[in-house]
Parts: structure tokens; C-alpha cells; sequence
């Protein structure tokens, strides 16, 4: 039987609630029944991209004072981890921030910023981030 | 946050005593280190031994503070690096930019080489 696991989590757009977000993320990773790779690295990826993710997603819900929660998806179905954090804010252009490109990288590698799409990018298999009409979605997927 | 704060030889020791340092908290770390080098403590040594992780905030903050040091010709160095933060450090090429040692008495001693 396929595992299957949906997870729908809401809490205040304040970054103390990172750790307990990050946390589930690791709990979520070790509770797998048939994944066959290094499980402890999973476990602090999913708690890192989801940290990342996140703070994003506080950080752009605060320029907008009506909103007051963060609304985060976390889904596993076919062996695919599919990460979706909403937020009302007025969203980002995920294209204006930092290349992943290595060679740039190591150019911009003393930037104080940019590094927490670099490190969701890399670590996931794909990540989009998409204007909907009640916000945008942040959405990153994984092959487990 | 919570830290230890020591000084030996003019080098000042951080020790963050937090399991994570993440966008809840750096801007506390960078806050710190900037009243240091303004108290003209241009040499630091972070010790992460109890920190399990560390993000993109985390590694701004260091980053942050590494910049300020080499600015007023101070270093800041980092040590005890739990091995999952350092495969941060390697994931974003920042362990090419930090000197970064096993323990905190090997880096507070580098500062006398």
C-alpha cells in the first residue's frame, strides 16, 4: 500500500512558530515507512526548506497587516513530497532573487541575503511560486 | 538568545547556547556582535557546539558579522560545528569564506598565529 499522508497546519505569522513547523517536518521524515535513504539528512532538509519557506512567507505576510497566520501544506503520496506555504502577502519575484547558478553563487557569497531560495531550490526537486487570487503559494516538490 | 560571552587575549568568545539559530533569532547574534565592534572588540570567535541548525537567516547574520570584522581588520572565526551545519556551510560555499575549527581553544588561539 502506497503511504499516504496530508498534513494542513495554520499558525500565526510570527517567527517563533518556525521551530515547531521545522520540527513536524523532521517528525515527518523519521515516521516514513519505506524510504530508503539517509533519513536523518531528509529529516533536517524538510525542517530547513520549510523553515526557509516560512520565514518568506512571515516576512511578506507583515507588509500586509491584515494578515495573521501562515497556511502551510505538507503532502506525501507516490513517493512525492509536496511542501505548498500560502501567504496574502504582496508576494515576491522568485526570479529577482539570487541565481542558483554556482559560478554566481560564489561571486554573491557574501551577500547578508538570498541564500533561502538558493538552499530550496537545491535541496528540492522543484519550486515555483504562484499568484493566486487569495495570495500566492509556494510550492516545492521532492521525489522521495 | 541566549549566549555565553567571554574574552581571552582580546579575542571575544560567543558561545550560542540556542539548538537553532534561524530567522527567529539571528537578528539577535548580528545585534550583539555589532554593539562588540562598537565597543571596538574586532575579534571574534562563535562556537555553534549546541547548535543542531542553522538557516539562511543564521548564515546572514555570520556572514554579516564576518563582513563588519574584516572591516575594522578583525576576523571572526567560527568552531565546534555540529555535522549538519556544516554541510550548510558547504552548501552555500561558506565554509571557503569562515576559518572554522574543531574547538573553541584551537580558534581562540589562531588569533596569536
Amino acid at each position: 500500500m502506497n503511504e499516504r499522508i496530508e498534513l494542513d497546519i495554520r499558525v500565526p505569522n510570527e517567527t517563533r512558530y518556525l521551530s515547531l513547523i521545522g520540527k513536524i517536518g523532521e517528525f515527518l521524515a523519521q515516521t516514513l515507512q519505506k524510504y530508503r535513504g539517509d533519513r536523518e539528512e531528509l529529516a533536517y532538509h524538510i525542517n530547513l526548506v520549510l523553515t526557509e519557506a516560512v520565514a518568506n512567507a512571515i516576512r511578506h505576510a507583515r507588509a500586509e497587516e491584515r494578515v495573521e497566520e501562515v497556511h502551510i501544506t505538507i503532502s506525501i503520496h507516490d513517493h512525492q513530497l509536496i511542501i505548498r506555504v500560502y501567504d496574502q502577502g504582496k508576494g515576491f519575484d522568485i526570479c529577482s532573487l539570487p541565481p542558483t547558478d554556482q559560478e554566481e553563487i560564489d561571486e554573491k557569497c557574501l551577500q547578508d541575503h538570498g541564500r533561502g531560495i538558493y538552499i530550496m531550490r537545491t535541496l528540492m526537486d522543484r519550486v515555483s511560486y504562484r499568484k493566486m487570487p487569495q495570495g500566492n503559494v509556494l510550492e516545492m516538490e521532492k521525489s522521495l | 538568545m541566549l549566549t555565553h560571552v567571554g574574552e581571552q587575549n582580546a579575542v571575544v568568545l560567543i558561545e550560542v547556547k540556542e539548538e537553532r539559530l534561524d530567522a527567529h533569532n539571528s537578528s539577535e547574534l548580528k545585534t550583539q556582535m555589532l554593539n562588540l565592534f562598537e565597543a571596538g572588540k574586532n575579534n571574534i570567535v562563535v562556537d555553534l557546539g549546541d547548535v543542531r541548525f542553522v538557516d539562511s537567516s543564521g548564515l546572514g547574520a555570520l556572514v554579516s558579522g564576518f563582513k563588519n570584522a574584516s572591516a575594522r581588520n578583525g576576523n571572526l572565526k567560527l568552531c565546534n560545528l555540529q555535522p549538519q551545519v556544516q554541510s550548510m556551510f558547504e552548501l552555500t560555499r561558506l565554509h571557503r569564506v569562515f576559518e572554522i575549527f574543531p574547538d573553541n581553544q584551537r580558534a581562540l588561539a589562531s588569533f596569536q598565529d
